[in-house]
This record gives C-alpha cells, sequence and structure tokens, in this order.
C-alpha cells in the first residue's frame, strides 16, 4: 500500500507497440534528413558568404598601355595611382608569370606565349569603408590612365543569389519534412483511436473531457516524436562529425565547409519534433472526437 | 464502509436528479426503442428498473448517461436541462454519478485497483490522496488481494464487483447500474445491494436496471416496469 503512494501511475492509453515502433523509425528517419538538410544549407550559405566576402574586398584594373608606353609600366602607373586612393589598402600590379599561372587552367601551357596578357592591377579595399568603383575609375581617369574596372559585383551577385537559393530550398525541405511528420503522427492518432475507441468511450463515460482525451495522445505521440528525433538528430551530429574530424576546417569539399558550431543547431531537432507531433496529435484527437470517433 | 455522499441535496433545483418528460428514443425512423417516458427520481431515491430483454432498459440508461440523445421530450439532471447537451458539458454531468455496465466496460490494459482509481485520477487528483479509499473499496468488494491483476485474469464475478467498485468509488450523486448482479452468486447479489443501499442512505440517488424481479421486490426500492418502450408501473 505504501508503495501506491509513490508509484507512477500506469498510462490510461494501452501502448500500441508496433504502430509506434514503426512511428518512431519514420520520424527519426525524417529528422536525420531534416538535420542534414539544415547543415546543408548553413554550411552552403557560410561557403556563399566566404566567397561574396572576398569578391567584395577586391577589385581587378585592366590597364591599356598608350603610345610609347609598356604594359608593366602601364600597370605600375595605375597601381601607384589607386594605393594613393581613400577607401583602397594595397593595389598591386600583377606581372605576366602571375597573370599566366591564372590563365592555364583554363587555356592552357600551349597557347600561353602567343596569348595576349591583359595587364592587371590587384587592388584590395578597405574592408571597412571600400573604394567605389566608380571612385577607382575616376582617379586612374585624372591619372591619364585607360582602364577598366572590374569590382566583381557580376559574380558576387550571382553567388549570393546562389546562397539565398540554397537557403529557399532547404526552407522547403524542412517544412516538407515537418509536413511528412506531422501527417504520419496524424494518420497514426487516427489509427489508435480507431482501435482504442472502447478504452476511449469509457474514459469519457467515466467523466474524461474531450481536452484530457486529446491530451493523453498528445503526450504520447509528443514523447515518441521527441525520441525519435533525438535519435536522428544524434544519427546526423554522429555523421557531421565524422566530416568535420575527416575534412578538416575546410570541410569534405570547399562548397561545404563544417564548423563544430553547425552541430549545435541541430539540437532543437527533438523539440521541434516533439512540438510538430503534439499539435498533430492534439488536434487531430479533438477532431475525431467531435465526429464520435 | 465509510461512504460519505459527495454533495447535499439543499436547494429545490436539486431536488430531483432525474426528470424525464416525454422522452422517446428511436435507432430508426419505424424502430422507436423507448416512448413517452415520464419519470422523476427524486434525490435520495432508490429504483429498480424491470422489464423483459429489448424492453428498452439499456436505451433508458444510455440516454441517462448521456452516450445518446433523447430523439423527443426532455430529460433533466440534477436540475439542468441535459436534453441536448453539447461535448463539452458532459464531463460535468458524467462526474455526478456512477455507471455500472452490463459489459462492465474495463481497462484490460490496467490492474483492479487503476480501473477502481479510474473516476478519482480523471478529476486530477493525486493517487497518494485516493490510495486508500480505493484499496478499501476493493477490499469490501472482496478483491483486495486481486487489485495488481488486470481484468482478463479475473473471473466474470469479479469483473463486474470491480465495476460496482470503480462506479461508487467516487462517490457520486447518482448511480445508475445495468444487471449488476447479473453475473455474481446470490450471496455477493445480497451483499452488492446492501452496498446500493448504504450508499442510498447516505443521499445517494440510485437506479439499477434488472430482470431480476426478485432481487427487486427484496431490496424495498420503488420498481418501474418497461414494456415495449413506455413505462407501464412505478412511474413518479
Amino acid at each position: 500500500m505504501i508503495g501506491r503512494l509513490f508509484n507512477s501511475r500506469a498510462p490510461l492509453l494501452p501502448r500500441d507497440g508496433g504502430g509506434e515502433a514503426w512511428l518512431g523509425g519514420l520520424i527519426a528517419v525524417l529528422c536525420f534528413l531534416a538535420c542534414l538538410s539544415a547543415a546543408g544549407a548553413v554550411s552552403a550559405d557560410r561557403a556563399a558568404h566566404g566567397w561574396a566576402r572576398a569578391l567584395r574586398s577586391e577589385a581587378t584594373v585592366q590597364v591599356r598601355p598608350r603610345v610609347g608606353e609598356t604594359g608593366a609600366e602601364a600597370a605600375a602607373r595605375a597601381a601607384q595611382t589607386l594605393a594613393g586612393v581613400e577607401g583602397v589598402s594595397e593595389a598591386e600590379a600583377m606581372d605576366r608569370e602571375t597573370a599566366e599561372a591564372l590563365l592555364r587552367p583554363w587555356v592552357g601551357d600551349a597557347v600561353l606565349p602567343d596569348l595576349p596578357v591583359p595587364h592587371l592591377v590587384t587592388v584590395r579595399l578597405d574592408p571597412i569603408a571600400p573604394a567605389s568603383a566608380v571612385t577607382l575609375g575616376r582617379a586612374l581617369a585624372e591619372a591619364g590612365l585607360d582602364a577598366t574596372v572590374d569590382d566583381h559585383s557580376q559574380w558576387r551577385g550571382e553567388v549570393e543569389r546562389s546562397a539565398g537559393l540554397i537557403t529557399v530550398l532547404a526552407s522547403v525541405a524542412f517544412l516538407l519534412t515537418a509536413g511528412a511528420a506531422g501527417a504520419a503522427v496524424t494518420y497514426a492518432t487516427r489509427a489508435g483511436m480507431a482501435a482504442q475507441s472502447g478504452v476511449i468511450n469509457t474514459l469519457s463515460l467515466n467523466g474524461a473531457s474531450d481536452g484530457a482525451i486529446a491530451g493523453l495522445y498528445q503526450v504520447r505521440y509528443g514523447l515518441l516524436a521527441a525520441g525519435a528525433g533525438a535519435i536522428g538528430a544524434g544519427l546526423a551530429m554522429a555523421m557531421l562529425a565524422t566530416l568535420r574530424v575527416l575534412g578538416g576546417t575546410e570541410g569534405v569539399t570547399p562548397a561545404l565547409p563544417l564548423a563544430w558550431a553547425d552541430l549545435l543547431i541541430l539540437s532543437p531537432c527533438p523539440l521541434l519534433a516533439g512540438t510538430v507531433a503534439l499539435v498533430a496529435a492534439r488536434f487531430t484527437a479533438l477532431a475525431r472526437l467531435k465526429r464520435g470517433y | 464502509m465509510p461512504v460519505q455522499p459527495r454533495r447535499a441535496f439543499d436547494s429545490d433545483a436539486a431536488t430531483e436528479t432525474v426528470r424525464l418528460s416525454g422522452v422517446g428514443f428511436g435507432y430508426a425512423v419505424t424502430h422507436h426503442a423507448l416512448r413517452d417516458v415520464n419519470l422523476t427520481l427524486p434525490a435520495g431515491s432508490f429504483h429498480f428498473l424491470t422489464g423483459a430483454s429489448g424492453a428498452g432498459k439499456s436505451t433508458l440508461l444510455k440516454l441517462l448517461t448521456l452516450a445518446e440523445q433523447p430523439t423527443a421530450g426532455t430529460l433533466h439532471l440534477f436540475g439542468e436541462d441535459a436534453t441536448a447537451a453539447p461535448r463539452r458539458a458532459l464531463p460535468a454531468f458524467r462526474r455526478r454519478m456512477g455507471v455500472v455496465f452490463q459489459d462492465f466496460r474495463l481497462l484490460d490494459h490496467l490492474s483492479a485497483f487503476d480501473n477502481v482509481a479510474l473516476p478519482l485520477r480523471l478529476t486530477g487528483r493525486k493517487q497518494a490522496d485516493y490510495a486508500d479509499d480505493v484499496a478499501e473499496m476493493l477490499d469490501w468488494v472482496g478483491l483486495g488481494d486481486r487489485m495488481d491483476e488486470r481484468p482478463p485474469a479475473l473471473s466474470g464475478g469479479e469483473k463486474q464487483r470491480l465495476a460496482i467498485a470503480r462506479a461508487v468509488v467516487s462517490k457520486p450523486e447518482l448511480i445508475l447500474a445495468d444487471e449488476p448482479t447479473g453475473s455474481v452468486d446470490k450471496a455477493m447479489g445480497e451483499r452488492l445491494l446492501k452496498l446500493f443501499q448504504s450508499l442510498n442512505r447516505l443521499g445517494t440517488t440510485v437506479l439499477i436496471a434488472s430482470h431480476d424481479e426478485g432481487l427487486a421486490e427484496r431490496s424495498g426500492a420503488t420498481v418501474l416496469r418497461l414494456e415495449g418502450g413506455r413505462l407501464t408501473g412505478g412511474a413518479a
């Protein structure tokens, strides 16, 4: 008798072993996939922003020498002019070897000696208050230089658009995953209520309100989904940690640089899974009770 | 047995626990299980409801437990109109009554203790608050040594006693029992009748549906008779 004062009470709903195991497994897989897509989106976004930042901090100037002036002389004069412009940290004329090294992956060694390699100046901009392409162009024109300034804005825009698209796709994938988990819980709740109609009837006739009965289902499926979410997130964390160890700070590929902090963003997964299941189970149960289950 | 009524019947509205006025119920347009039933159960009264199988006893109890709604007439419970009570209003009515179902309706996955404790648990009470009451009730119906057993392990008579213990453990104002002695021997039947009588003496309104007219007569209670869905005798 003393023990009854302290024992936890038996659940009012009978266990549905097979069905609940199936549902738990499904939610764990969904959470695993959702975690991978979330980590992938964060990682791709980091890579894209890193590239965009690098592009934003530099400009490239192509100089065309005037009559009586060599390309190297024109590039050196342009570098000297630009180094004095406010918002420029450093300007350096690119020698022919460096320019050829940039072109070599695209055209190969065979034709390089015959190619008219452009005379370039690499400009590193002040990261806090960078000079604009217009300012650089004006400074070059005032110095009597025939030059074209490329601030990489076209590339930067493409990279930022790609990062945005990846984020949107990852969000859609996450919402679809959450919807699939909600649909699975809805189906399980309906099946459970159909199988347990006698139990529900007895609870109701003994004074249980619809809200209390729905609460039994929401707690059951909420806890189940939270546990399954923890398993799915744990597996995803283990997989990402392995990739991080194997790939180092650069990740397995430069397009997906992984950070240890990325694992932390997966930690709310059990809570989110539990919340989705809880809401789905409650609304489903209340609707079924209203219709006479 | 230390049974105390939960509420005193001291207001005019509560002097009638049950009032049926012109109540009818039909499962189909052509089949009427109950017709023009007029019945009043004053607070603290004890009635037996008799009749042959199919006379409408169980249907009448379904209306009183609000499992079904009358298709004609009005139904008042505890002084309130419950004729077309919405689902959200049902728990408040049902927590004031204890019901013994003919098919017991025990929860097979719960122990005997947890089955009896169910009405108390559904009101939000803590187990420590009601554990003694439940154990005492199980002792009284002769199941004190079987409180950890689940219903599938109990005999028909034991299940019936368990169902009765569950119906009365919350000390309800109204007890409705459908054939509560149908599965027990005569001695236990008499003992259970005494339980209902002692609850009635403490103010609980009791209505027992039974085909055992001998038991009804021995009880000294008012006997109501249903024939073909109509109340033919003893109606108030």
